[in-house]
């Protein structure tokens, strides 16, 4: 696959960090390279967070991404901070229930899901980050929301095997949004 | 012909580098002793400190570590927690224990660390030459309270046994002296509880002397002991401070 | 061939530290490595391990020398203010030649600095760190597979130098994930008749012990420490070399800055600049002889570090000064870009510094 640089970024709670992780072992799952770099500091929670996740055929360089070709974006200060960062040609995920704005540019595909409400909707509240996840995976031209069960299987420990069949639900319901 | 007296193994035939007067090796020679008694030469291993017995090392007939000033009950917790089967002790100073070392002390103490701690309390620091120890008593005059300490400006002296006695984790706390033969012999005692309660897995045992330091108090060996009987064992009372196991038996009774 | 899984770089020390044999660590919580002493704490109970939390750095390096006197192997973990506490009992580890693994991953200084990751401590680590003449070999991952690696390996130059192994980390690569596989470590082991086991009555007694009140003494140890440091010198470097071979530019940079700089070599290339990387593996022992040998090849050199310019102090060495040398850097916990160091690259081809 083509180098893919995916930024996720929002408040800490939203699960950014996970929904990065998602996406990392469904990289490890298809024997793809894969980093993952979470941003960490003393905001555990409420602050803001942010994630890194690089998928590619070949060995990753920097793990750092600068200049994404897919933004994720779950609050108004990211998608303000890190909107013109995105490669021309690129994509950017706004959750729609949280954020008003519209993107101004017009050389990126923009998606806006109202992942927050449709996940209050599917009773699954603190999962807006997957459906966020599933519209991703079902547009981006070089991810497949192929695997997504196996990934969520080896991503969620056994003890918490209950959540396999939530997370599977949001991420569905992202996938079936038609905006 | 029976010998009735001689060397302990556990010391070797180093010449002791101290004073004249020093009581540094009655105590090396209680420890010695106690070691001997129990039979725990071969697994004993010992940290000195930095401090007068800094070179203690050379002294005991077991292995022997040196260690940083004030660390020697973490370097022993690194052994002991390797090797949970020796005996592993320190002997410190006032300034290395209670000074510097004071963090280390009071935490290997709480944590009950399976370890034996020798604390030889002069009021001085001797090695350096005569300084302000965090336990010379109010008044005393050393090099760096040449007015004799002010309690107002630097402090009250550091009591370890009743601090450390209000600790939840240690066995024992004692404090004994040197200053005459019947005190010598109940430190002796109290060292060898100390070894034997390490051997029974008690835990932390701190036997705090209170010993004399003629030359940096200025005084003559006779002189200096009767200070610790007049001045010393006033301000630091003689006893046992904390015996969990004692006072378990005395709950069961 | 052994599975591929995701692991943070600060847990894949923890657990080639495993596997290396280390049954011992003690350690002091700081940001950003806390994840080994909390993988440690998971899994040294389970595998009849020790892990003990202590009460302050200084403690906490105090017990890995007493430990590794008892000749076991351990280790303990930090970042960059935490070492410069640790720094005594290093330098009393090196004193006593005794075997240690540390590890540091970095974050910005001085002081209580940042919690983002940086390379400032370059100097702290490879030029002695503590009192007295001394080294460390300090080994420098850039990526989460030689945060294994080169603990492994670290744990067996310990042993057999009778030194401090250092990693020497930064936030980046220790809170980043990426597949990792751990092949069967190669564990070497060395006898040590030095260590404090007891004498069991049968032989005399072992000392571990830095004092050397007489300086003529003294002074032999330092000679004889040096003697093992120069083949250390001469056996151990370790580097990569990248698109190298018909380099007319030379970058270099360690950990995460190699990371950017690969990326920044490739878009040269794509410009047609004829640029390589060396990646230094031991920052101390430095590859020299790379270095030394890539200053007959290329007309210029670049030194890309997260600090104020300490690396490029060695490069200039190393290459005795023979070609120019410029620096490309960020500091107190910002990260170049790969189009900063592009444009450093361009200047260098152009003669710019």
């Amino acid at each position: 696959m083509k180098t893919t640089q995916i930024l996720i970024a929002g408040f800490g709670g939203q699960g950014i960090l996970f929904a990065g992780k998602f996406l990392a072992y469904k990289g490890l799952l298809e024997d793809l390279q894969v980093s993952w770099l979470p941003s960490y500091g003393p905001e555990m929670r409420g602050g803001t967070a942010n994630c890194n996740v690089i998928l590619s055929d070949d060995p990753v360089g920097s793990p750092i991404v600068t200049k994404p070709d897919v933004l994720i974006v779950m609050n108004l200060p990211s998608l303000q901070k890190y909107v013109d960062t995105v490669v021309p040609g690129g994509q950017i995920y706004v959750d729609s229930t949280l954020i008003n704005e519209k993107v101004a540019r017009t050389d990126v595909e923009t998606y806006y899901i109202p992942a927050t409400q449709m996940a209050n909707d599917a009773g699954v509240p603190t999962l807006a980050n997957m459906v966020m996840m599933g519209c991703v995976l079902k547009n981006n031209p070089n991810l497949t929301f192929d695997g997504t069960a196996e990934t969520m299987a080896k991503l969620v420990p056994p003890k918490k095997a209950n959540l396999v069949e939530l997370n599977m639900k949001a991420l569905e319901a992202g996938r079936d949004y038609e905006g | 012909m029976a010998i009735v007296f001689q060397k302990p193994h556990a010391l070797t035939d180093a010449v002791l580098h101290y004073c004249p007067g020093c009581p540094h090796g009655i105590i090396h020679r209680l420890v010695a002793e106690a070691i001997d008694g129990l039979g725990i030469e071969g697994e004993a291993i010992g940290v000195a400190p930095v401090g007068c017995a800094v070179m203690a090392y050379d002294y005991f007939n077991c292995d022997m570590i040196e260690a940083a000033h004030g660390r020697a009950p973490a370097t022993a917790t690194g052994i002991k927690r390797c090797r949970p089967d020796n005996i592993v002790f320190t002997y410190q100073g006032d300034g290395d224990l209670a000074s510097i070392g004071m963090a280390e002390t009071v935490h290997a103490a709480a944590r009950n660390e399976n370890i034996t701690v020798i604390f030889v309390n002069n009021a001085i620091y001797g090695m350096t030459g005569g300084q302000m120890a965090p336990t010379s008593l109010p008044g005393q005059v050393t090099q760096t309270s040449p007015y004799g300490r002010d309690v107002k400006h630097c402090g009250w002296p550091i009591k370890v046994c009743e601090l450390l006695a209000t600790l939840e984790g240690p066995e024992y706390i004692a404090r004994v002296a040197v200053n005459n033969v019947k005190n010598v012999k109940a430190a002796g005692k109290a060292i060898r509880k100390a070894f034997q309660n390490q051997i029974d897995k008690k835990g932390f045992s701190l036997i705090e002397v209170i010993s004399a330091c003629p030359t940096n108090w200025g005084m003559t060996p006779q002189k200096a002991l009767e200070w610790v009987e007049s001045d010393m064992i006033p301000y630091y009372p003689l006893g046992v401070y904390k015996d969990r196991s004692a006072a378990k038996e005395e709950e069961a009774k | 061939m052994a599975e591929r899984v995701l692991m943070k770089g600060n847990e894949a020390i923890a657990e080639a530290a495993i596997r290396a044999g280390c049954r011992h660590y003690f350690g002091y919580p700081i940001t950003p490595q806390t994840e080994v002493a909390a993988y440690m704490a998971k899994k040294m109970p389970k595998i009849g391990g020790v892990f003990l939390q202590a009460e302050s750095e200084i403690a906490s390096i105090n017990m890995v020398y007493g430990a590794a006197a008892a000749g076991m192997r351990v280790m303990t973990s930090s970042s960059s203010p935490g070492i410069s506490l640790k720094s005594e009992g290093l330098s009393y580890i090196a004193g006593s030649d005794v075997p240690a693994f540390v590890v540091n991953v970095q974050r910005g200084g001085p002081g209580l600095g940042g919690i983002q990751p940086s390379q400032s401590d370059y100097f702290q680590a490879t030029k002695g760190g503590g009192h007295g003449d001394y080294h460390m070999i300090v080994l420098a991952p850039a990526s989460v597979q030689e945060m294994a690696s080169l603990t492994i390996k670290g744990f067996n130059l310990a042993d057999k130098y009778l030194m401090t192994s250092m990693i020497l980390a930064d936030g980046t690569i220790g809170q980043m994930m990426e597949p990792i596989t751990f092949e069967d470590a190669e564990i070497e082991t060395y006898d040590k008749p030095w260590a404090l086991t007891g004498t069991k009555m049968q032989r005399p007694h072992n000392i571990v012990n830095s004092l050397y009140l007489k300086p003529d003494e003294l002074e032999q140890k330092n000679f004889q420490r040096y003697e093992k440091y120069a083949v250390v010198e001469e056996n151990e470097p370790m580097w990569e070399e990248y698109r190298m071979e018909d380099a007319e530019l030379c970058v270099v940079a360690f950990g995460i800055a190699s990371r950017v700089a690969k990326n920044a070599v490739a878009a040269a290339r794509a410009e047609g600049i004829k640029v390589g990387l060396i990646r230094p593996i031991t920052l101390w022992p430095f590859p020299k002889k790379a270095l030394r040998a890539a200053a007959d090849q290329v007309k210029a050199f670049v030194s890309v570090e997260l600090n104020m310019g300490q690396m490029i102090d060695d490069v200039r060495l190393a290459i005795e000064c023979k070609r120019p040398v410029s620096l490309c850097n960020r500091a107190g916990g910002m990260i170049p870009s790969p189009d900063q160091v592009l444009e450093s690259i361009r200047k260098a081809q152009k003669g710019e510094n």
